[in-house]
């Protein structure tokens, strides 16, 4: 029997009248590698809360070891070896390694002078531990992403951690970079420091952790070994719902092509790219980092101009010089990063969807018609069961996957006839992620010409029609799913 | 050494001084007048107010706010001081005035620190509030009208110098006041905090991230609230200076300072999102402004000119400065944008 260094039971916790957490009990053993799983809102960022004494339970005890807390404070949560690493790794951009690193201990020591040579000390022992090699003098914000997260983990280390909680840690690396975690982790379990790795990634699921934990809207749904989980299993748990894997069959295909590129080029990022997209089709771009399928996307809406080439939509040559231009052929372009540039997260859920519809919905004088407006805003709020109590709410209080329905519907507001979307479920979470790709699918059935971006294979697999690899600028396959698979896209993709 | 001098080329402090040469040289040049020991030391006496209201309004934009308030604050609480002293008749030395003015400075300071630190409401809006809410304490309640003359203890402090520079050449006189020390002493005092101090630190870091400056132990109310006490008491003491060198005490005069302080300080590379920025950078933009201010009498520039340049300058030095952030912000974008995709 392991020895448990936390164990929760049966925790409580409710915001406001809505229960985030309905009696949820957890166990880590020392050393171990333990994932939290869970959709957005099921819980899990409620419970690292109350582990590190952030958020009070209404009910539950939280025990280390031998001692036993109704309620704990953030530093007897840090005392007993708890350290967390929150996604923006709560580091001080400003100020340099050095203090970032040693700030906690000054404080936890009540410190009140600093006294810089102890402070580079205990910097220089924290970065020791992991083999860091960064400049102590340097500014934080300078730094790679992964290196403040190493900066954040180096920090963490330094209060005899017993158990590290990260806080969905790959969601802003490369997967170069997520190797080199995932071996500082495997490195900390030789320690003896447990992980407890919030995630919703499930590929890291099974590639990193020993056992897992899976909430669901505050209940623990299943705790078990990773080795007995499989795909649909984890989707299943994650979820309560059962998912067909199946992949996608066209079924009204346009026998002319709505969009034809002929030997596009753009300097310094892709050449000679050659494709057709038909009515009814869902074409998957994929392709490493760098290897141009976003400049490409950014072309086929008018961000970018291509040097050469043509692109042709419904028989007529088109020059693509602006985003505009490329609306009102009727292209509409989901991009990478909804949040910066998709979407005004302060503005209200329904303003968002028709705010690229705001010309149709005004007056010759361009006075909106109110009562168009909230029509139009309840259809699309309806058709795409965006989960909102109320669509004048702000969008930054949606989850992932109800904002990426938000600028789905944004677009589809227009009248469309292609739609590129671009990394279409990054961030967002199995449930809606599925539901998203029915929604692709259906929307292809009405006769639209899809182009999706993304360097998810399997989504690749499961959605498109066709399949485009890119490699340095250059198209290096173009398959059907048929004849394709995980295996074949990898090796051609690099 | 190399390390060193491009250390230098990226410091904003390095500009605003090579911009306070050449605007002095540039003085000189026309009037002969500036590097006299006499204006140098009017220059000096002339950065005191200023001076003091800058490092309270550097440590508070530090810490990711703004206080717009200063001057108010410094009005009503050297206002009242004087009163009291005037009506009571007070004899006695500086010591008293001093002490006094120093505690309706934490008084009023405490109020937009409970307002900011406790309700967590935005600075810049708390003590605009708070600014018009202590004019009319001032004016309203206290009916405040000049008053003339002021406990000899006061005057005579406002008076008395460390030396005096004579100009050689036109005879002129200026006097170092003693009360120059009283910038020095609080700029040490500030040094100290924010370099030596974990409080100074927590400063930096919560102008940095607040909830990372949570999540790491700093007690953050107490700083941010400790901050406006600290500064209510710095205005204060500015507050009372001005009142000691001029004499007199005039209500309004103070008022409206309070742009041209901020002025300085992000001209001296203080950045206006907080977190960063140095004593040396704040007290070298302060100069600058002080020097212009006093200078284009010097230049034969009628001082109605005084504040197109003034606005020029501010517009300029926090032109380089946005600038500064979006350069950063870009570096930034791209790295992050090439991890997720």
């Amino acid at each position: 029997m392991e020895q448990n260094i936390l164990k929760v039971t049966d925790i409580k916790k409710s915001f406001a009248g809505v229960q985030a957490l309905k009696g949820v009990s957890l166990e880590i053993n020392a050393g171990e590698i333990h994932c939290l799983a869970g959709e957005n809102g099921s819980g899990k960022s409620t419970l690292i809360k109350v582990i590190s004494g952030v958020y009070t339970p209404d009910a539950g005890q939280i025990v280390f070891g031998e001692k036993t807390y109704n309620k704990i404070t953030p530093i007897e949560s840090i005392r007993n070896g708890v350290q967390v690493i929150y996604q923006d790794f709560s580091i001080f951009p400003n100020l340099t390694v050095m203090e970032n690193l040693a700030f906690n201990q000054e404080l936890a020591n009540k410190r009140k002078l600093v006294n810089r040579r102890r402070m580079r000390q205990i910097a220089e022992e924290a970065i020791g531990r992991i083999h860091f090699d960064v400049d102590l003098d340097a500014k934080v914000g300078s730094l790679s992403v992964a290196s403040k997260q190493l900066v954040a983990i180096c920090r963490a280390l330094m209060f005899d951690a017993k158990l590290i909680i990260m806080d969905e840690p790959t969601t802003a690396l490369t997967r170069k970079e997520v190797n080199a975690l995932f071996k500082i982790i495997l490195e900390l379990k030789d320690q003896g420091i447990a992980t407890l790795f919030v995630s919703h990634k499930l590929n890291e699921v099974f590639e990193i952790s020993e056992r897992f934990t899976i909430l669901r809207n505050g209940e623990r749904v299943i705790t078990g070994a990773t080795s007995e989980l499989n795909n649909k299993k984890f989707a299943y748990y994650m979820t309560g719902r059962e998912f067909e894997d199946g992949s996608f069959e066209p079924k009204d295909i346009s026998k002319e092509p709505i969009l034809e590129a002929q030997g596009l080029g753009l300097d310094g990022y892709f050449d000679d790219v050659s494709f057709r997209l038909h009515r009814g089709e869902i074409l998957g771009i994929t392709g490493l980092l760098g290897s141009g399928r976003t400049e490409l996307a950014l072309s086929l809406f008018g961000m970018r101009q291509v040097d050469s080439g043509t692109i042709t939509i419904e028989g007529k040559q088109v020059r693509l010089k602006s985003p505009e231009i490329a609306m009102n052929h009727g292209i509409g372009y989901v991009p990478e990063d909804r949040l910066t540039e998709g979407l005004f997260l302060p503005r209200s859920i329904g303003k968002n969807i028709i705010v690229s519809e705001l010309d149709s919905l005004s007056s010759r004088l361009g006075v909106i018609n109110r009562t168009d407006k909230k029509k139009e805003i309840h259809r699309w709020v309806k058709e795409l069961s965006i989960a909102t109590p109320n669509p004048d709410n702000a969008c930054s209080t949606l989850s992932g996957g109800n904002q990426q329905r938000v600028v789905l519907a944004k677009w589809l507001a227009r009248d469309l006839k292609i739609l590129i979307l671009n990394g279409p479920t990054m961030g967002v979470d199995i449930g809606s992620k599925h539901d998203i790709h029915q929604l692709l699918k259906r929307l292809a059935e009405q006769g639209l010409g899809i182009i999706i971006i993304s360097d998810d294979i399997p989504e690749i697999l499961a959605n498109c029609s066709k399949i485009l690899i890119m490699r340095n600028g250059k198209i290096n396959a173009m398959l059907s799913p048929e004849e394709a698979d995980e295996q074949i896209i990898f090796q051609r993709m690099a | 050494m190399t390390k060193f001098v491009k250390n230098l080329t990226q410091r904003n402090e390095t500009y605003i001084f090579i911009v306070i040469v050449v605007l002095s040289l540039m003085i000189q040049f026309r009037s002969g007048q500036f590097f006299t020991s006499n204006n140098i030391v009017d220059q000096l006496s002339a950065l005191i107010v200023p001076g003091l209201f800058a490092l309270g309004a550097f440590m508070v934009i530090v810490s990711g706010g703004v206080d717009v308030s200063c001057p108010a604050l410094a009005s009503l609480s050297m206002y009242a001081t004087t009163r009291i002293l005037v009506d009571i008749n007070y004899q006695g030395g500086i010591f008293l005035p001093i002490i006094m003015s120093l505690f309706f400075g934490a008084i009023l300071g405490a109020i937009n620190g409970v307002l900011i630190a406790s309700f967590n409401l935005p600075p810049l809006i708390v003590t605009l509030g708070t600014s018009s809410v202590f004019k009319g304490i001032m004016q309203g309640v206290l009916g405040s009208v000049q008053i003339p003359v002021i406990p000899r203890g006061m005057s005579s402090f406002g008076a008395a110098s460390l030396f005096i520079a004579k100009n050689p050449q036109t005879g002129l006189t200026s006097r170092m006041p003693v009360a120059f020390m009283a910038l020095v002493i609080v700029l040490i005092i500030v040094y100290f905090f924010l370099q030596r101090t974990m409080y100074g630190r927590g400063l930096y870091a919560v102008g940095g991230n607040e909830i990372s400056a949570h999540r790491a132990g700093f007690n953050v109310w107490m700083i941010k609230f400790l901050l406006y006490v600290g500064v209510g008491m710095i205005s204060s003491l500015a507050g009372l200076i001005r009142v000691c060198m001029m004499t007199q005490a005039h209500p309004t005069n103070m008022l409206g300072m309070e742009m041209m302080v901020i002025a300085g300080v992000v001209l001296g590379g203080t950045a206006i999102t907080g977190g960063a920025g140095s004593l040396t950078g704040c007290m070298l933009g302060t100069i600058l402004i002080v020097a212009v201010q006093n200078s284009l009498i010097l230049l034969g520039i009628p001082t109605f000119w005084q504040g197109l340049f003034l606005g020029l300058l501010i517009l300029v030095g926090m032109g380089v400065s946005a600038l500064q952030v979006t350069r950063a912000t870009k570096v930034k974008g791209p790295m992050i944008k090439g991890a997720q995709s």
